[in-house]
């Protein structure tokens, strides 16, 4: 190790070296005293310079850098899950035991919590050839998930030595194996992989498999494939951050990363609470069992935000390695790419559109590349699926984070202010957003929710389509004088946006709807329009069908009808034949 | 032994370069004294080998290449804390201005504070009742958040902030009470206004005064919020007390910022502000919050002044992407003399979902609030409409919804700067403007709490 590296300049986060040649590339520094951690970003022929991942305030010129030989890693192994980390996976936790509520620079803590016992069971046996991603022993990482060790991708070799199934820390060696070359290799709990290089795996599978949210906007109208990307840009207060949280909550995911990249501090302590508090309905256990949380808030150090999203998505690939689908949120990619533009602007590089370097999409799709659905080198499958929330500068979706990122994403919700100002929740309109899914999709959809759901489905859009250009007009010169039947699609469209597609997520039942009643609540809205069009038909005005309450009733369905009490869609379908045939009656 | 080092090597605008610096390290202060005897203060800003680039808060004029000689303090950029502080003048740099002598501090703080920890925080969930209707029931301020006032110049957003300090009841008793107010380039006769309000309401002795007005150095500018954040989480944190910090203006404090970047030649960003101004908002708004094992809080209500009353401006832009929540005002409001002038449809305070409803205000806050924004944003639509076909050819219900407009910003949103309002009077009101829409309207609210709230028809 050479200690005669010595700190030349400091700019802000940015630090540089004179005459070393010492470093490589993306090299891992403990700077200065406090041993600060950095990255290697560039060298040129003088000049070695360092992004330090916390505060420089403090350093001299003339403090040592000590070069770590290894590229910037985590950790990987239990105690992944029910935690929180910040951008380079510091636990904050242990960091609040070391410096209470206030975050100091330089706190040395390790990743994973290396006193705890594991009750781990060695399935691998003396004499088994492994090879990398192979498992080799299990352990309960929390009640809902079993942690699954794996040999690194790249190592493989046969057993030799296997301890016996019982407690072990992270650090304990319970496997060694020994590779071609007759080098021996001790296997831990734990293993480490650098956070920019995506981890491998056998082959890619085609997305065509939904993720299930249960928000009827995205589920029917813009479906995401597991394995597959998404971003949501909105402006502020459009509510990107809630529908990060309901996805989070209640996507249909084995495991859930959330990358909280840049944003408020208040809202990381309400996910925290809130996610410990609400129960998973599939292994009824608290959510946090299944969720880890990366916390680099706006005024944690901007250069461990650029990283918390490279960190994240490293997690998420470790867990899909173990054969589970996972989803990832990062709220926000616009942060983190404010953060490649604050860090670029400090190396005087030569600047792109709106000051963001010129590397800013080829970052983007390197982030977005990683999600997909795989075979993995265990064998097994599973998948990464990406949502990014995307924060527009001055709400417009022409900036250049929004449009690059539409490049490498294939479900786009758009969020719409005036939709929020009306409280129109979730926010995503409906004619801006999109997803290219549908084709992947359709084939699970009609196996699993039956012919008629892709049918309603393009009912329902066409209505909406069909609002849209009827608003238009009614914007000129108002609805009355419109023909019954282009009022009745006015109604029936109103029906739809605030029975169906407006969802409120504090509600018991309606902040998680199955795809059954999702199918059943659209087949009724259509079955009513259907009915009534026969009305229309006959010259009865729609007045008479609107004072009938049917309409009213309808968009109050998805609080009056519980999710466990289906069957009362039947009701429903009754009780408007009863009273459009009884109108039908008196017209005889 | 203390280093002088006589002269500087280069000076540009409110910078100074000097050679052959050791031992200083980043973010240092330091004390650059002139021939004429005079002291001035400054930063450490840039390092590169023996050269360190500074930043002299009182500005550069009279500097010249050898006629200083400058001394490192070796400590960073500190403020004296003490619970003096209450009831004293600062300027932008936390130096007394009352003619009351100096401080005697129990502590010194880095003024750049430290980030808290996100697992520290705890979530706030206490609402402050202003007495506001438009604030109380549709933007609830809950203790510990950030609110900003989203304003232009010329409205009356001083008067707003005024009126939240004098009705809030922001603590459960008085003692625990208090206010930071940081003036950043604010006119000598906004301070003033503030100064008497304050001592009108009686508040006076509770105020710590931060003032760096508009004809003060600029560099002190981005100092001012710091000193102040500071003070208040001191006061917070350690004193356990309540503490509300209005920030006025945060636009002349952006703009100081970006003075200092191109003075230091760095690469621009959006309308040449500098790439950081997100993550320099960020360190000051984020510093409100309410930590676990304090029973204090910071509550922030930044004002901003929209340039040309643009809320996608850089400024109002970032700012609301950091703050939970914003208060906007409208021009057109304010000229038809409603007071407050807020434009109820983009405010939103993102905190009050889990501080309101029952066991805080009342049950039929959340549905009926969120009532009030769609039917206020239908108002929108039938008004735009009446202005194409007139308002004789709108159907009934698009009269209603303009009758309950007109009533909406009458009588609900303007209330004069005296009106306290409770919440149950709030919502009360709110209950009987909806009873101007048909009932099919409410699409909002359960049943049971419209047969509970609504006033009869007639009633």
């Amino acid at each position: 190790m050479n200690l005669n590296n010595r700190i030349f300049g400091i700019n802000g986060p940015v630090v540089t070296i004179k005459d070393t040649k010492d470093f490589s590339m993306s090299e891992m520094v403990y700077v200065g005293e406090k041993k600060l951690v950095g990255e290697v970003i560039g060298i040129n022929k003088n000049l070695t310079t360092i992004q330090v991942y916390e505060e420089t305030t403090g350093l001299k010129p003339g403090d040592i850098v000590i070069g770590t030989g290894a590229p910037l890693n985590i950790t990987l192994g239990p105690g992944i899950l029910d935690n929180i980390f910040d951008g380079i996976e510091r636990p904050l936790k242990e960091i609040e035991a070391l410096s209470g509520a206030f975050i100091s620079g330089g706190a040395s803590v390790s990743s994973l919590n290396e006193k705890k016992l594991w009750d781990v069971t060695i399935t691998a046996k003396v004499g088994d050839k492994l090879d990398g991603g192979m498992v080799y022993a299990t352990l309960p990482e929390t009640k809902a998930i079993t942690h699954k060790l794996m040999v690194p991708p790249h190592l493989s070799g046969v057993v030799v030595k296997t301890g016996v199934n019982g407690q072990y820390r992270v650090n304990d060696c319970i496997v060694v194996i020994v590779d071609a070359n007759g080098t021996e290799h001790k296997l831990t709990l734990c293993q480490k992989w650098p956070i920019r290089t995506p981890r491998p795996h056998k082959t890619r599978l085609s997305s065509d498999i939904p993720l299930i949210t249960g928000q009827r906007v995205i589920d029917t109208l813009f479906p995401i494939a597991k394995g597959g990307a998404a971003a949501i840009p909105g402006g502020f207060g459009t509510g990107k951050t809630m529908t990060q949280h309901q996805l989070a909550k209640w996507c249909n995911a084995d495991i859930i990363i959330y990358v909280g990249c840049g944003e408020r501090g208040n809202e990381m302590s309400n996910v925290l609470t809130e996610f410990s508090e609400l129960i998973d309905p599939k292994t009824k256990r608290p959510m946090t069992d299944r969720t880890s949380l990366i916390a680099n808030t706006s005024n944690m150090p901007v250069a461990a935000r650029e990283a918390s999203i490279y960190t994240g998505v490293t997690l998420a690939e470790y867990y899909r390695d173990m054969g589970y689908d996972v989803a990832l949120m990062a709220d926000s990619t616009s942060r983190w790419a404010e953060a490649l533009r604050e860090i670029s602007g400090r190396l005087e590089e030569m600047p792109a559109e709106e000051g963001f370097p010129a590397y800013l999409p080829s970052r983007l799709s390197q982030f977005y590349e990683r999600a997909g659905r795989i075979e993995t080198l265990g064998g097994e499958q599973g998948s990464v699926t990406l949502i990014g929330a995307v924060s527009p500068q001055g709400s417009d979706f022409s900036e250049p984070v929004t449009q690059n990122t539409k490049r490498f994403i294939r479900s786009f919700w758009a969020l719409d202010k005036s939709l929020a100002y009306a409280r129109h929740y979730p926010a995503i309109n409906w004619t801006t957003s999109y997803s290219e899914y549908f084709s992947d999709l359709d084939p699970w959809f009609k196996e699993n929710c039956g012919e008629e759901f892709v049918k309603y489905r393009s009912e329902i859009t066409n209505l909406l389509q069909e609002e849209n250009r009827l608003m238009e007009i009614v914007k000129l010169i108002g609805s009355d004088v419109l023909p019954d039947d282009q009022k009745l699609v006015i109604e029936t469209a109103r029906v739809i946006r605030i029975g169906f597609l407006q969802q409120n997520a504090f509600h018991k039942d309606d902040t998680f709807v199955s795809l059954e009643k999702q199918s059943l609540m659209m087949k009724t809205i259509l079955h009513l329009h259907n009915r009534a069009k026969e009305l229309v038909s006959k010259y009865i005005p729609i007045s008479e069908i609107k004072s009938a309450g049917l309409f009213d009733k309808l968009i109050k369905i998805k609080y009056d009808i519980p999710n466990d009490r289906l069957d009362m869609f039947e009701e429903y379908i009754n009780e408007i034949d009863i009273t459009i045939d009884k109108i039908l009656d008196s017209r005889r | 032994m203390i280093i002088e080092y006589v002269g500087v090597n280069e000076i540009n605008g409110s910078l100074i370069a000097i050679e052959g610096v050791k031992d200083a390290f980043y973010e240092e202060t330091v004390d650059i004294m002139l021939d004429n005897g005079t002291v001035r203060h400054g930063r450490i800003v840039q390092l590169e080998g023996e050269r360190a680039v500074i930043q002299v808060f009182e500005g550069t004029s009279s500097i010249s290449l050898t006629n200083t000689k400058t001394r490192l303090k070796a400590k960073p950029m500190e403020i004296a804390l003490s619970p003096e502080m209450i009831g004293r003048i600062f300027d932008g740099v936390g130096k007394p201005i009352d003619g009351l002598g100096e401080l005697f501090p129990d502590e010194y703080k880095n003024i750049n504070g430290t980030p808290i920890n996100p697992v520290s925080r705890v979530y706030p969930k206490n609402y402050i009742r202003t007495g506001i209707s438009t604030i109380d029931v549709l933007t609830t301020l809950i203790r510990g958040q950030k609110l900003p006032i989203f304003s232009g110049s010329g409205m009356s957003h001083n008067e707003l902030a005024v009126q939240i300090v004098r009705q809030a009841e922001i603590a459960d008793n008085d003692k625990g009470f208090c206010i930071v107010f940081a003036a950043m380039g604010v006119k000598n006769d906004v301070a003033d206004y503030f100064k008497r309000s304050f001592e009108e309401s009686g508040v006076l002795e509770k105020v710590v005064m931060f003032l760096n007005l508009s004809n003060d150095p600029i560099i002190e500018r981005i100092l001012t919020p710091r000193c102040a954040l500071t003070a208040a989480e001191y006061l917070a944190f350690e004193l356990n007390m309540h503490v509300l910090v209005i920030m006025t203006d945060m636009t002349p404090y952006c703009e100081a910022l970006r003075e200092f970047s191109s003075s230091k030649e760095e690469i621009p960003g959006r309308k040449g502000y500098p790439g950081y101004l997100y993550s320099d908002l960020a360190s000051l708004y984020e510093r409100a919050g309410m930590v676990k094992g304090s029973e204090g809080s910071v509550t922030q209500i930044p004002i901003l002044t929209m340039p040309n009353d643009d809320i996608t401006h850089p400024i109002p832009d970032l700012t609301g992407y950091i703050t939970e929540g914003q208060i906007v005002l409208d021009r057109e409001m304010n000229t038809r003399g409603i007071f407050p002038p807020v434009n109820v449809l983009p405010s939103l305070s993102r905190l009050m979902k889990d501080g309101i409803g029952e066991g805080f205000t009342r049950e039929d806050h959340s549905a009926l609030a969120n009532q009030l924004f769609s039917s206020y944003a239908k108002v929108t639509d039938a008004r735009s409409l009446a202005s194409v076909i007139g308002e004789d050819e709108l159907s009934s219900t698009d009269k209603k919804y303009i009758e309950f407009g007109r009533k909406f910003e009458d009588e609900f949103v303007n209330q004069g700067d005296d009106a306290n309002r409770s919440i149950e009077q709030s919502l009360d009101l709110g209950w009987k403007l909806l009873s101007i829409l048909p009932r099919s309207e409410l699409d909002r609210i359960d049943d049971s709490l419209l047969k509970k709230y609504l006033p009869s028809e007639g009633a």
